[in-house]
């Protein structure tokens, strides 16, 4: 068993980095709206859903049918990942638009803001397998069968760990998103919007005297956690070029739960949740086999909170300095 | 009854083509009793089949019902049928228990896992001569035995076996695909759908395990699993499959006949359980014919049917089993399925 651990690390290694960067992106939506918010966007699943297929939009219009190298594919995939932004973060600020600020304009409770996302979030598949699907990506009576994407970036070797094959496409994922979080983290921490983000997660009320437009401030919130979860959608297109329907489900459920491991509220705690999630979950599946990966990565969310309720990291966007 | 809309539809809309092929052509002759095809769509899932079955039952006031289509599915609505005295026939669930309960009403015009598992398991190790073999399944009601059947044969042929699952519903499998690396077999097994299948051999070979050759149950016996791999990928994979897939070269004149009545009503050749599709439909067209009309009366006739199908000769056993017990192998070339043989004659070539 210690055997296969040493055979197995390495590639473990990469791909649970390379998934847990497409949990973390995720993560910051979930993160961020709860700092914001104190709320759970339980439809944050669908926004990366719709990213992937805002990403397929790409290669689909273009009829990419084979692989493409040089600038043909920088261009595509930079097409990609903004298409992916666009699609996850019109939807965020629709939702925020049609699902929460009716109901927290009437003062409603948390509760019914939750069950207004449930709905949301089956609206929004049945909306892709039922129209979008079968209109606009033509695959009429097959809504709700995997959606393939042709090859774009052929996999190749990029160097090797301990004659472990790195190939170029997870590093582009891991890279990429490791990007977004810096460019993130610099506008939460040294812009206006983002000081706007951090007065009003601390004391709306204040940030109201202060000049704060909440509406806006709580706008860009969900535009900027939606634009991370399109970036999400495209790496995960490009790196298993499939998607469905139904995928936002199994990943809104580990982004939350890198969240939550991470520290709900925080933004670094996000990157650090995600990626502790995808490691631990590819070591796990080496000693106990794949089946029992989510019993894992659970086991340890339960065991973290045990400990430490405010998950790793802890401080939340409420407590940081401004 | 079975998923036509889902995930897996691919396996499915065929025998529900094969089944409409042969009411439709008896409906076209006039008779005294016309049959109406009702669809239902469970979309695979257990509970909607179950609801979907109560429906047919007291609304519709069905005679009898080819399907469902799969394991999982039947386990559950085989007893809802038994209670109303409906006779079933699937045409392409294959989970060996379903036998085992004892169940009148139900039948399956295909050979279960039982037969399926063990005849690819003495073709991985006799016509494909594996020496070590990496055995995967799907945890499903389907994948699961009939991995499980392929281990234990594989066990008794001295076959070094390696295994893991996967849970089906995920996209990412880097976890199991690095254990088939380290294990570095000679081939590998997969028990479960096409869906989970092509992705899965497709992060096989990207991860460089590119000798191994890649067998598969009929759950994954679709152009779906090609489409999922990319043709180069799934160039070679071999599949097994308990049904009988018509072949544009075949000689015989009854499946001849009925491949080119498909594909003039389908505008496609005849996939996966078009045949035994249309198999189950004509045992209760026949029903029909010698003039049952009545579950009960058609549950009888079923009960001593023996009737030249086009898969097979189509004659029960009194648990509901086909008699004819044929394994076929296919395998993937340039980009297409082609029939390689019976499972005991094919070869490699």
């Amino acid at each position: 068993m210690f055997n296969d651990f040493i055979n197995q690390f390495w590639p473990a290694t990469i791909d649970g980095l390379a998934f847990g960067s497409i949990y973390a992106l995720i993560a910051l939506g979930y993160t961020m709206v709860y700092g914001v918010l104190r709320l759970i966007n339980f439809a944050h699943s669908e926004v990366f859903m719709i990213g992937t297929f805002g990403a397929m939009f790409v290669p689909f219009t273009l009829g990419i049918n084979s692989a493409l190298t040089g600038f043909a594919l920088v261009g595509v995939i930079v097409l990609m990942i903004l298409a992916g932004m666009l699609a996850s973060a019109g939807t965020a600020v629709a939702l925020e638009r049609i699902a929460y600020r009716p109901l927290r304009k009437r003062g409603a409770s948390r509760l019914a803001a939750l069950i207004s996302a449930i709905g949301a979030s089956i609206f929004l598949q049945e909306l892709f397998a039922l129209v979008i699907i079968p209109n606009v990506f033509d695959r009429p009576q097959q809504g709700r069968v995997q959606m393939g994407l042709p090859r774009l970036m052929e996999r190749t070797e990029l160097f090797s760990i301990f004659g472990h094959t790195v190939r170029v496409d997870q590093v582009l994922v891991i890279v990429a998103a490791l990007g977004m979080m810096v460019v993130l983290d610099r506008l939460v921490n040294a812009t206006k919007i983002g000081r706007g983000i951090r007065a009003t997660a601390q004391n709306p009320e204040s940030a109201v005297l202060m000049g704060v437009d909440i509406d806006k401030i709580i706008r860009m919130t969900f535009l900027i956690g939606g634009a991370m979860a399109g970036v999400a959608g495209a790496l995960y297109l490009i790196s298993y070029e499939n998607t469905n329907y139904f995928i936002g489900f199994l990943f809104g459920i580990k982004a939350f739960t890198a969240a939550v491991l991470g520290g709900i509220g925080n933004l670094r705690g996000a990157l650090v949740g995600g990626i502790v999630l995808g490691l631990v979950e590819n070591y796990g599946a080496i000693f106990f086999g794949s089946d029992w990966k989510h019993v894992i990565s659970f086991t340890i969310l339960v065991l973290v909170l045990m400990f430490r309720p405010t998950g790793i990291l802890g401080e939340s966007l409420q407590q940081a300095r401004a | 009854m079975g998923d036509l809309t889902g995930p897996n539809s691919g396996i499915v809309i065929p025998p529900r083509n094969g089944a409409k092929l042969v009411i439709d052509e008896y409906n076209k002759t006039n008779p005294a009793v016309k049959i109406e095809l009702v669809e239902y769509d469970s979309q695979g899932d257990g509970s909607k089949a179950v609801a979907l079955a109560q429906q047919a039952i007291k609304d519709d006031k069905i005679v009898g019902l080819v399907g469902p289509a799969f394991s999982g599915e039947s386990a559950q609505v085989a007893p809802v049928l038994e209670e109303a005295k409906i006779p079933s026939i699937s045409a392409s669930a294959t989970n060996t228990k379903l036998a085992e309960n004892g169940w009148k009403f139900w039948h399956r015009v295909l050979p279960n896992d039982g037969v399926q598992g063990p005849s690819i398991a003495d073709f991985i190790a006799g016509g494909a001569a594996a020496k070590n073999v990496f055995v995967i399944d799907d945890k499903s009601e389907y994948g699961k035995p009939l991995a499980d059947a392929v281990r234990a044969q594989l066990g008794t042929k001295g076959v070094q076996v390696t295994n893991d699952s996967l849970d089906p519903t995920e996209s990412d499998f880097s976890s199991v695909v690095n254990k088939v690396a380290a294990a570095k077999p000679d081939a590998i097994f997969f028990g479960g759908y096409y869906a989970a299948g092509g992705n899965l051999l497709k992060q096989l070979r990207d991860k460089g395990v590119k000798d191994a050759k890649f067998f598969s149950g009929d759950g994954s016996l679709d152009k779906g699993l090609i489409e999922g791999a990319g043709a180069a990928n799934a160039e070679g994979a071999l599949v097994g499959c308990p049904c009988y897939i018509a072949t544009p070269d075949v000689t015989d004149a009854k499946v001849k006949g009925f491949a080119d009545a498909y594909k003039a009503a389908f505008s496609a050749d005849p996939a996966i359980y078009a045949a035994e599709g249309y198999d189950a439909a004509t045992v209760f067209v026949e029903a029909v014919k010698a003039g049952n009309t009545t579950p009960e009366k058609i549950n009888e006739f079923i009960a001593s049917a023996n009737i030249a199908g086009v898969s097979k000769q189509i004659k029960f056993q009194a648990n509901g089993e086909v008699e004819a017990k044929d394994i076929y192998i296919y395998q993937v070339k340039g980009g297409a399925i082609t029939l390689l043989g019976k499972a005991a004659e094919a070869k490699l070539g």
